[in-house]
Order: C-alpha cells, then sequence, then structure tokens
C-alpha cells in the first residue's frame, strides 16, 4: 500500500486519495488501514456538534485559527448530509473556513453521510485515524447538524463540543436527552443576541438537575465566533479538559471504549455486507419469501433466522483455516 | 456492499464578482444528479481553489466567472493544478465567456465551456461521459 507511506512521508495528495480510497470501501481499504493504525493515537480529537445555524463551522474555523497561532496543526473533517433521495450531497462548509482554507497546515475535508448503515462513523473514523497518521496535532470533527441525537460523535471524540445559540425559539428544545449528556464543554454562539443569559442559565439547570455524579461540570462559554469574541477562552477550556482527562485516566478509558464500540461497528459493517450481498444474489426468492410474509403464511424472524445461519456458514468457511 | 464511486465535484467562483446564483443553481443540479457537490463561495483566489480541490479529492472542478477576468485567472488556476500535480482533475468553465475566448481557453486545459442557458442535464451528463473515459 504505497499511498500510506506517502502519507506517512507527508503528502497532501496522497493523504486526499487515502481518504477517497477508504471512504469508497475500495478493495484494500482495510489492509491501508491496518497500515495506518500503529501510527494512531498522537492527534487530539474535538467533535463539534449542534443544531444547525448554531455556527459550528464558523467555530471550527477561528478555533483552528487560535490552534493555528499556538503553531498546532490541525485537520478538519466537515460533515454534512447526503440527500436520501438521490444519493447527492452538497456540501458547503468550507465556505465558512475561509480563515484557514489556504493555511498548508490545515487540511479540511468534506464528507457527506452517504446514508449507509454505521457509515458516517466508519468513515469518519477511517479518516481521523489517516490524518492522525498524517501527523495533525488536532483533529477537529464537525457533525452534522442535527438536534437530538447526535451521540455517534461520544464515540469519536477526546472532547466533545455542543454548540447551540440564542433565539432558536424553544431554546433547549435543541439540546435535550440524549445530546445534553455528551456535551464536554458547551458553547453559546451569537452570544450578542438577545436570550443569550437565558440560555446559559437554561443549560446549568439542566446540568444541575442530572443525578449523575460528574467529575468535570461541563463548563459553559459565551462566544460570537463571526467577531473572535471568546474563543481563546474556548481553546483554553479544551486545553483544561484535555488535562483532565490525562490526569484522571479518563482519555484512556475512553479511548478503550472508543476501540470496543469501534470493533463491534466493523464487525456489523461486516456482517451488513454479507446480508446485503447474499439477499441481492437471491433477489427473486427473497422477494418471494417476502410477499409470503406479507401474507401472513410466514414470518420475518424465521426469514432473519435462516439469513443469519448462511452467514454464519459462508463466514465459517471464508475463515476456516 | 460495495458502493459505486461517488463523483465528487469542487465548484468554486474564482475572482472578485460577488454573484454566485448560477453557481449555486448548478451546485444543486448536480447534486440532485448523486453527485458529492463541494462549494466554496465566492471571491477565491487561484490558490485556494486549488488546495479545495487537492484536499477534497475532486474528480472535476467547475469554474464559473462573470467578471471577464477568466483570461487572467484560468491560466493561473490551471497553471497551479499542473504544478500540484493535479492536472488529471477535469476542469471545466462556466458563466459570462465570449466564444472568442473559448479556442485559448481549451489549450490551456479546460475541457469545456458552458454559457448561459446550457441545460443542467447537458453538464451532468458531460462530466460523467468525460469522467468515465478516464
Amino acid at each position: 500500500m504505497e499511498l500510506v507511506d506517502e502519507v506517512r512521508k507527508g503528502s497532501v495528495r496522497a493523504l486526499a486519495k487515502l481518504i477517497t480510497f477508504v471512504e469508497n470501501e475500495m478493495p484494500g481499504g482495510v489492509e491501508a488501514m491496518e497500515k495506518i493504525y500503529p501510527f494512531t493515537g498522537n492527534a487530539y480529537i474535538i467533535g463539534i456538534t449542534g443544531p444547525p445555524g448554531a455556527g459550528k463551522s464558523t467555530l471550527t474555523d477561528r478555533i483552528t485559527k487560535e490552534l493555528r497561532s499556538q503553531n498546532y496543526t490541525v485537520g478538519i473533517i466537515a460533515i454534512d448530509p447526503t440527500s436520501p433521495f438521490t444519493g447527492g450531497a452538497l456540501l458547503g462548509d468550507r465556505v465558512r473556513m475561509q480563515g484557514v482554507s489556504s493555511d498548508d497546515n490545515v487540511f479540511i475535508r468534506s464528507m457527506a453521510t452517504r446514508g449507509s448503515l454505521g457509515g458516517l462513523s466508519r468513515a469518519t473514523s477511517d479518516t481521523v485515524k489517516i490524518l492522525d497518521a498524517y501527523g495533525k496535532d488536532y483533529i477537529i470533527v464537525e457533525t452534522v447538524g442535527v438536534g437530538q441525537d447526535e451521540v455517534d460523535i461520544v464515540r469519536t471524540a477526546d472532547v466533545s463540543i455542543l454548540v447551540v445559540m440564542p433565539g432558536g425559539g424553544d431554546d433547549i428544545q435543541a439540546i435535550k436527552a440524549g445530546i445534553m449528556e455528551i456535551g464536554d464543554i458547551f458553547v453559546v454562539n451569537k452570544a450578542d443576541r438577545d436570550g443569550a443569559d437565558r440560555l446559559v442559565t437554561e443549560i446549568k439547570m439542566m446540568l444541575g438537575l442530572s443525578s449523575t455524579e460528574r467529575e468535570w461540570t461541563p463548563p459553559i462559554i459565551k462566544t460570537v465566533a463571526t467577531e473572535d469574541q471568546g474563543i481563546g477562552t474556548l481553546v483554553e477550556k479544551i486545553k483544561e479538559h484535555r488535562e483532565f482527562l490525562v490526569k484522571s485516566g479518563t482519555l484512556a478509558y475512553r479511548r478503550k471504549e472508543r476501540i470496543r464500540t469501534e470493533i463491534i461497528k466493523i464487525v456489523e459493517h461486516e456482517i451488513y455486507r454479507y446480508m446485503d450481498g447474499l439477499i441481492a444474489e437471491n433477489k427473486d426468492l427473497f422477494e418471494q419469501r417476502l410477499e409470503s410474509i406479507i401474507n401472513k403464511k410466514e414470518d420475518p424472524y424465521l426469514l432473519a433466522k435462516q439469513v443469519i445461519e448462511i452467514i454464519a456458514k459462508r463466514i465459517s468457511r471464508n475463515t476456516s483455516v | 456492499m460495495n458502493q459505486d464511486r461517488r463523483i465528487r465535484v469542487l465548484v468554486a467562483k474564482p475572482g472578485l464578482d460577488g454573484h454566485d446564483r448560477g453557481a449555486k443553481v448548478i451546485a444543486r443540479a448536480l447534486r440532485d444528479s448523486g453527485m458529492e457537490v463541494i462549494y466554496t463561495g465566492i471571491r477565491q483566489t487561484p490558490e485556494q481553489i486549488v488546495d479545495a480541490a487537492l484536499q477534497e479529492d475532486v474528480d472535476a472542478l467547475l469554474l464559473s466567472i462573470l467578471s471577464g477576468a477568466h483570461g487572467f485567472l484560468f491560466p493561473r488556476i490551471m497553471e497551479i493544478l499542473k504544478e500540484k500535480g493535479l492536472g488529471d482533475i477535469l476542469v471545466l468553465g462556466g458563466g459570462i465567456i465570449p466564444e472568442d475566448d473559448v479556442p485559448e481557453l481549451k489549450k490551456l486545459g479546460i475541457s469545456e465551456i458552458f454559457g448561459p442557458g446550457m441545460s443542467s442535464q447537458t453538464l451532468i451528463n458531460y462530466i460523467r461521459e468525460n469522467l468515465s473515459q478516464g
């Protein structure tokens, strides 16, 4: 796998190509990742999530600028949704990253969700590893703007930053339940707008209500990213949090958990691929059985069981020594 | 499941003109045809555009220009592309570009110039056909 060697030597072209290679699941992609893996673990991974319009891209731009002024190199993965209807995607996050887009020490990659099962997290975590092995000090993953269930980021990032803004109607609506629990740092962006202080109070209250004992109390930072306000404080907090993670041993724990989840994801994905292939090969038969399930002559559980049996047989045949 | 290779396209507006309605319409049409379109926004320098094309590993680069500066900006972009070893990217131009200028631009390695009135489908077909050959 020459691409990996080129990446290690610092070729930006190879870096970009390798990401495409892995993202497209080209044959040899797994081997490339196997070769990359030993070189990973040095970068610090920042996840940025929050509802659309909260200013994630601008914030990413400004955080990067701040990190660059401290001489760190930065990799950015900016994720946007794939249209479920056409499979196409419009990736526009670069527009708001003009401040850093022509810095040689910043590498920005736009990534579409591509809608495949587990596909996003797989491609994203592979890309994180590639940027890590390439030698980036910090890697920022800017997630697709969703409000209520974006918890995947936690499995990829060392620190999760949740960005919200005042004036989004029922403010706290955007950050309820699951998503509230993933924030290591909260950012109230566009804090020059009315309602910023109220939003801070609301977040504080929600954090206070949480019953779990916390060693780290998530700070809430007000920023106006477009005006460069609060960015220095935010980057300080990111570093403080990193120190806390290292000292408390949480970083090691998190990374271990991440690997655990990742292995499960890889297995899931492989099984999914087997299943997909199996169904495609036996399309007619599958359709027939589907009909009889719809007509209540059969049930989905039996068919599922049979599919699993066939997959298990196939896998054992492939891996038998 | 081995996914089909997605066509990745960069839509960029070099130079100083700030009118990007056309570029956005094109970007959207390409997205709707199933491509991954990276849009970089207005007022891009040739260096910024080539950097984006490099990092995003795009198959095609679409340059939209209305200001009349194509005679200066396009050659510069083609030059940097080649310097960075990106000579294999399919480069297309669009916007307001006089017929008389087209042969010169093609000599630089720009594959085709699409002017106003062209249907999005023509462009989509062109990209698909020319990429599958390459």
